[in-house]
């Protein structure tokens, strides 16, 4: 089997732009805090997701709707509502994260196929096979804290198929579980769908030298020629001790191209692209070059050479937490 | 209100740390959790200390309970997660792993570090056997009243982070080890020297967050002494203190004065400074713009 | 040193300088009209932008005597050219051709900023909303220009024209798959 690429749409634009590169799936979200890239101007309204799921079943490629934030308590309706627009709209699957939402979808759709969020941090066979077996979950994003082996040896003793992020953004906190961005700002990823968000971030370009500072607090000063960052606070510069730099994570994203053969003898289903923040052309981009990548693995010809580096956060990658050594 | 005392999240030698318990049995404490929360490589170190301060503790009359890890993913976490269900005394759930391995019908309690947002997740959690909850430090005031409201009904206690840096986010990558140029293998417990972790600055020297491993805490110490009222009226009844280097025991006392009404806030404020000068307080997440704010009078 | 995006060109000053004395009234409203028009063929850019629809965008071609106030003012925009400094709620600055690259889905707007061709000041979330509403229109500025009539549509496709010309950013809108 083909190894699925599945791939990210902030927009319709984007999520035509995906299917017509050859995107197996397209992952989306509703334009409101129910799912974790609630930023301004993206995202889909109902009649966009209906429009979005029929365009991208008549080119044979498939939807899933990912609503894996935490419903608020006393509002858990707006999320209930979210799950059962996606069935309405024909999405093949919806990405959750929260028990209560993922029993609640199990519980009142269960013709609606489950797979679980990278948001619920699900790192070991054990509790993906508790997931599984609690509340029919079919698939699972595993988190990007996890070396190929490790994904081999989860694969080995689970039967839920498993999808695992090979391009963009890199959280170096497991996700889910990170309340940093809503310490220094108020919002978060769990509670409303955004990390470090836009909204409190200042930038002062002062005779080239950037820097960006989020909730008041400086959170990266670079040099006229020096690449800028996502002024993202794991990524940050910050001082400990007696060292400055970043002390968390490099402004590097993931690009796991050349670890494709290896992920897909560990087992796994499917590959994740990240971004729905991103535009149309990265997606078609980013999105013709992973699937040219797999039909070749399919057809045992070469894999074809990354060129995606420019489209990289601080215009460098890693192979993150796939290679031991990372941590 | 009760008080609870969370498990230390730092890495202290085995003596310190069981002399924390030693002290605890008469602290005005009624609940203790302990056990390794953070670090599965820091566990050995004081593994054969934890059945002694588990018989002090509930021979002074402690409600005794055993953290699970915050992240398990390999083997040897695996193991000492399934492990937890041999040691007889409730478990403090903190990575959902743990659960896999309690047998249904049999009660627990669930931690900060478990994604307990809304009455659902509740609800199941009561249902698989949940008897109390602590919740996640970055809820607001009103989502904890909603939440101890259902909570009353389903017979589970709630319980939220009253004194301590947060607990605000766990990696597989090891910050400690990566600031000193090891990897996380090979890290030479370089987290030891930190007591109550390790202070991080932003650029222009502001004291912002604390690296403590493979977790990341605030720079400031979570403090609920003006929050009493408010979180008592929500029906919150408990308040879970965070165990640090400096007079812990004496913070304990302060929490009791302060929940019995023997001393008022500010009062308490000036009694945590006499502890460490140099402490910021935050108690944003409640109701702030952000979790780092602080609505005393030092205000950041 | 940060890797360009691609090469992008920059307006050659000796084209540029005549605009120093070109007259922007005129410019002015034949870029609202134009603006209307886009906003009569997509009703979802507006949509999109939501609570940012009445903001004040600075659009700032680096590489030209002047900037663009933008205030798309929930749905029927206004345009207004000037060569004096102006402040709205948020500025995005860089060449003319990462601009128009940009709106018309041939640079990735998030690349363009890693390689410091783009610049955003202000309000950060109203420029980010701008940017992904006008991504998801798929504009083809010389289509939209092609529509216009009256006495500005002439003068304003040879604008459109000298642009494509100078910048080398097509206007018209590429196919997705062949874009970089």
């Amino acid at each position: 089997m083909v190894m699925e690429i599945v791939c990210p749409a902030g927009t319709p634009a984007a999520l035509r732009a995906a299917v017509k590169a050859g995107a197996h799936t397209v992952y989306c979200g509703f334009a409101d805090e129910t799912n974790a890239r609630n930023f301004p101007g993206l995202n889909f309204d109902r009649e966009e997701m209906r429009e979005g799921v029929a365009f991208a079943h008549s080119h044979g490629s498939k939807v899933l709707v990912a609503i894996n934030t935490f419903p608020r308590a006393g509002d858990e309706a707006i999320w209930h509502r979210a799950v059962s627009d996606a069935e309405a709209a024909g999405a093949d699957a919806v990405i959750l994260a929260d028990v209560g939402l993922l029993d609640y979808a199990a519980r009142y759709h269960p013709g609606l196929r489950r797979h679980l969020s990278v948001q619920a941090a699900a790192a070991n066979a054990d509790v993906i096979n508790f997931y599984a077996e609690t509340f029919g979950v079919r698939r699972v994003v595993l988190p990007r804290v996890l070396s190929v082996p490790e994904i081999a040896a989860i694969n080995a003793e689970t039967e839920v198929e498993t999808e695992v992020f090979v391009f963009g953004g890199l959280c170096v906190m497991a996700e889910g579980r990170c309340s940093l961005s809503s310490y220094a700002t108020g919002k978060s990823p769990n509670m409303n769908g955004v990390c470090s968000p836009a909204s409190h971030v200042e930038y002062h370009d002062e005779g080239g030298v950037l820097d960006a500072k989020l909730g008041g607090y400086t959170i990266h000063r670079v040099a006229k020629d020096e690449p800028a960052p996502y002024p993202t606070l794991c990524k940050g510069c910050f001082s400990a001790g007696d060292k400055t730099g970043h002390l968390f994570e490099d402004p590097v994203s993931l690009n796991a191209e050349h670890l494709i053969p290896q992920l897909k003898k560990a087992g796994v289903t499917a590959l994740k692209i990240e971004g729905r923040q991103r535009s149309r052309s990265y997606v078609a981009q980013v999105v013709g070059n992973f699937r040219a990548a797999v039909d070749a693995l399919e057809a045992g010809r070469p894999m074809p050479e990354g060129m995606l580096t420019r489209l990289s956060e601080g215009q460098a990658t890693t192979a993150g937490a796939y290679m031991k050594v990372w941590r | 209100m009760d008080l609870t005392v969370g498990p230390n999240q730092y890495f202290w030698a085995a003596d310190t740390w069981a002399g924390l318990y030693d002290e605890l049995a008469q602290a005005p404490v009624k609940r203790v959790v302990l056990g390794e929360l953070v670090c599965s490589k820091r566990l050995p170190f004081f593994q054969d200390r934890i059945p002694d301060a588990i018989a002090t503790l509930v021979e002074a009359g402690k409600e005794v309970a055993l953290t699970s890890l915050a992240l398990v993913t390999l083997k040897r976490e695996r193991k000492q997660t399934a492990s937890l269900i041999g040691m007889e005394v409730e478990i403090e759930v903190n990575d959902l792993t743990a659960l896999a391995h309690i047998p249904e019908g049999t009660p627990f309690s669930v931690g900060p570090l478990v994604n307990v947002y809304n009455e659902t997740t509740l609800a199941w959690l009561a249902k698989r056997g949940a008897t109390r909850v602590c919740l996640p430090p970055e809820l607001s005031l009103a989502s904890i009243e909603i939440l101890a409201t259902a909570a009353k009904s389903l017979g589970v206690a709630i319980e939220v982070w009253g004194h301590g840096r947060i607990p605000l986010a766990i990696s597989g990558r090891c910050y400690h080890a990566r600031l000193h140029g090891r990897t996380k293998d090979n890290c030479q417990f370089a987290c030891e020297d930190d007591p109550d972790g390790l202070d991080v600055r932003t650029l222009e020297d502001q004291p912002f967050l604390t690296m403590n491993g493979v977790q990341t805490l605030s720079g400031s110490y979570a403090a609920m002494i003006r929050q009493v009222d408010r979180l008592e009226a929500a029906g919150v009844s408990a308040l879970r203190l965070s165990p640090q280097s400096q007079d812990f025991a004496g913070l304990c006392r302060l929490y009791r004065d302060v929940l019995d009404g023997k001393i008022d806030a500010d009062a308490a404020e000036a009694a945590i400074l006499g502890i460490d000068p140099g402490q910021r307080l935050s108690d944003g997440f409640l109701d702030g713009e952000r979790g780092a704010d602080w609505s005393g009078r030092m205000a950041v | 040193m940060p890797q360009p995006a691609t090469t992008i060109p920059i307006f050659p000053p000796l084209f540029a300088a005549p605009l120093r004395t070109l007259p922007l009234a005129p410019l002015s409203v034949a870029l609202s009209l134009y603006a209307r028009t886009v906003a009569k063929t997509h009703p979802r850019l507006f949509r999109r932008l939501g609570e940012h629809a009445h903001k004040r965008y600075v659009l700032d071609p680096t590489d030209l005597p002047f900037a663009i106030l933008l205030e798309p003012n929930g749905g029927a925009p206004k345009v207004h050219v000037t060569r004096r400094a102006v402040t709205g709620d948020a500025r995005i600055a860089g060449s003319l051709a990462a601009l128009l690259g940009m709106v018309h889905g041939a640079y990735d707007g998030d690349a363009l900023f890693f390689s410091r061709d783009l610049m955003v000041e202000g309000d950060t979330g109203a420029a980010l909303a701008l940017r992904n509403a006008v991504d998801d229109a798929e504009l083809d500025l010389s289509q939209e220009a092609a529509r216009l009539s009256g006495p500005l549509a002439r003068p304003l496709q040879k604008i459109f024209a000298l642009a494509e010309q100078r910048t080398g950013v097509s206007l018209s809108r590429p196919e997705e798959t062949t874009a970089w």
